[in-house]
């Protein structure tokens, strides 16, 4: 009962209390002398979210990196140690490996089916409704579409029923049934990822979909009086029209592969060799080796740091054509 | 997507490969897209209608046969799943939890957005580029690269486990992307409204209170219904800070059940379809808002 009037009240009383920042502040702002008045109102605007941004992510990046350096108690520093841990330990270096697995084949896929659908459905009268099947994974959460596939992949010992619905479709083909999830890493990792494809490629579909229709049907056409037939089309003239798009996409699923967590949380969690980093630093928090979970986010940031500066050159451009 | 630019190319295609008589034998060269497009499409429902259709069964009917025998009579439909989830101590409280999360997240952080975006896209200070390409930057930082510091600055302040602690923190982390999709829009507002509104004496208070958020509205709207669901999908941000806490939201509630019951998980179907029923309400109402709020981020940004 607490907790709901607690809820009322923040819902009622933020946007009043910002309210009230605003039109208070800027009664004690339009009193001060003119330069100061320039000099101060910005930033009293751009303070809350500054102020925000600052205290839950500026400040503990810079204090993990801190803590990546100490030991478990942070009361001691350790050096590398941490790094050293994450770089050695068998676990870990599992965990790393399937992350790479994630970045290729997760990124590739993702973006090359939403090119391929966006393509194919374009052709087609009931595109709208093909769309949304596609799309339909998008809104549904990670715990969710793990449940989903828990029984896509649901295996029982060989001759009793297959309750699972893959395994059920291979006994159709008089197939042995296999243990998607259980211990060959090849094939559960490639499970999981096939269910973060499974997850991404209406994302992908729809954005490029979106460019896929800003192309002029003249180019199109003026390809097609010169003889092109449609692969060539898709190869010659809309992949390369269609490439800042495919790369703002990849760019996109690239920090999604290396941020995965839910679906391998919830599906294995981490067993038979399934850890990703993600879930690996998790595990770490939990038992409170703070030093080397923060190790890991560390690594983990420093693999986005490229993808960091692309967006960022990104913006920088954009900037430019305002 | 203008229809008339999809049937002017479906149209084009037709006159190319088609001679007025073989109709048939140009249907019969498209038989293979259509194909493949079904099987697609095929492969993104059925697993999901598949869990849809056993979360209406009996867990005996589950453990012995595959959810497409349900299709043929006896179907043999029945809401024990959803009795049994609902039963279970802690599942009906999480969703209210869940609820009790969310809305107030995302109002926290939409309010506090869109006043920093407004200084951003219609103020001049010194340091303001750079401001803002640190939030760019900020928009791709992992929050594993965040969560230990953010869990003692709540053992500090005594949040640790409050429902409070997750409204500041989804705050925190979700301030970047937002600032940077309002600010585009925005800044892409006519600059004479706001100085003819400057010229009649309105200060910024009003103008922004007046003029820049009724005409942000439609971005707000989209980013409302992006960021509510981000939030009542969440795993990571939940489990984090209130994973042993007597508010874990439904995700964690379901995760840990997942993860705890070993073979009899089959019943929690029924929690998956209850989580996802409104993501997927909302995806069917709002398709447009929702869709928009996905794209708006990439296209542009």
């Amino acid at each position: 009962m607490d907790q709901i009037i607690t809820a009322v009240v923040a819902v009622v009383g933020v946007p009043l209390v910002i309210f009230g920042y605003i039109i208070g502040g800027e009664q004690v702002i339009e009193r001060l002398p003119g330069r100061l008045q320039g000099w101060a109102r910005p930033y009293f605007w751009a303070l809350p979210a500054v102020g925000f941004a600052t205290i839950f992510m500026v400040y503990p990046m810079v204090r993990t990196a801190v803590i990546s350096f100490r030991n478990s108690e942070d009361t001691d520093w350790v050096g590398f140690a941490n790094y050293h841990y994450f770089f050695t330990f068998p676990d870990t270096l599992t965990a790393l490996r399937n992350s790479v697995a994630w970045l290729i084949f997760y990124t590739f896929f993702a973006v090359f089916l939403g090119l391929v659908i966006a393509i194919l459905v374009d052709r087609v009268r009931y595109e709208s409704l093909a769309k949304i099947a596609i799309f339909l994974p998008v809104p549904i959460s990670a715990v969710a579409a793990s449940i989903i596939w828990k029984f896509m992949f649901d295996y029982q010992a060989p001759g009793t029923p297959q309750t699972g619905t893959l395994n059920a479709v291979l006994g159709i083909f008089h197939g042995d049934p296999v243990p998607w999830l259980l211990d060959e890493p090849v094939v559960n990792n490639g499970a999981l990822i096939f269910v973060g494809i499974w997850t991404a490629v209406g994302f992908c579909m729809v954005i490029i979909s979106a460019s896929l229709k800003a192309i002029s049907t003249e180019v199109l056409e003026a390809a097609r009086i010169d003889g092109a037939n449609e692969f060539q089309i898709v190869r010659l003239v809309i992949t390369p029209l269609l490439w800042p798009t495919i790369t703002v996409v990849g760019t996109t699923m690239l920090i999604n592969a290396l941020k995965t967590f839910d679906i391998v949380y919830v599906m294995t969690n981490g067993a038979y060799e399934t850890d990703v980093i993600a879930t690996r630093m998790f595990s770490q928090l939990q038992s409170a080796h703070y030093g080397r979970a923060a190790a890991v986010g560390v690594v983990l940031f420093i693999a986005i740091v490229p993808l960091l500066i692309v967006n960022i050159r990104r913006f920088q451009q954009q900037e430019e054509q305002r | 997507m203008s229809a008339e630019q999809v049937t002017t190319r479906r149209e084009s295609a037709v006159t190319r490969s088609v001679s007025a008589l073989d109709n048939f034998g140009y249907r019969l060269q498209r038989l293979p897209l259509h194909l493949v497009i079904i099987i697609i499409c095929a492969i993104w429902i059925v697993p999901t209608l598949g869990m849809v259709i056993n979360s209406f069964r009996s867990l005996q009917d589950m453990g012995v046969a595959g959810w497409w025998t349900t299709l043929f009579p006896p179907h043999g439909f029945t809401l024990e799943s959803y009795k049994q989830v609902l039963a279970i101590e802690g599942v009906a409280p999480s969703i209210l939890y869940s609820i009790l999360i969310t809305i107030p997240a995302t109002v926290i952080q939409l309010s506090i957005a869109t006043m920093g975006a407004y200084a951003f896209a219609w103020m001049k200070f010194p340091g303001r580029n750079l401001f803002f390409i640190v939030i760019v930057g900020l928009m791709v930082v992992p929050i594993q690269m965040t969560l230990i510091p953010v869990l003692q600055i709540f053992k500090a302040l005594h949040l640790s486990g409050t429902i409070i602690s997750v409204w500041l923190a989804h705050s925190g982390y979700g301030l970047p992307f937002e600032v940077f999709l309002l600010r585009n829009y925005l800044g892409g507002l006519p600059r004479e409204i706001f100085e003819s509104a400057e010229v009649d004496g309105a200060g910024h208070a009003v103008r922004f209170l007046r003029i820049a958020v009724p005409m942000t509205i439609p971005a707000i709207a989209s980013l409302t219904i992006f960021v509510f669901l981000g939030i009542w999908n969440d795993l990571l941000v939940a489990l984090t800070f209130l994973g042993v806490s007597a508010y874990r939201p439904f995700t964690v509630v379901i995760t840990g059940l997942v993860t705890s019951f070993g073979g009899g998980w089959q019943f929690l179907t029924a929690a998956a379809v209850l989580q996802m029923a409104l993501p997927l309400a909302v995806f069917i109402f709002l398709q447009r808002y929702f869709v928009r709020g996905i794209t708006s981020g990439s296209v542009k940004g």
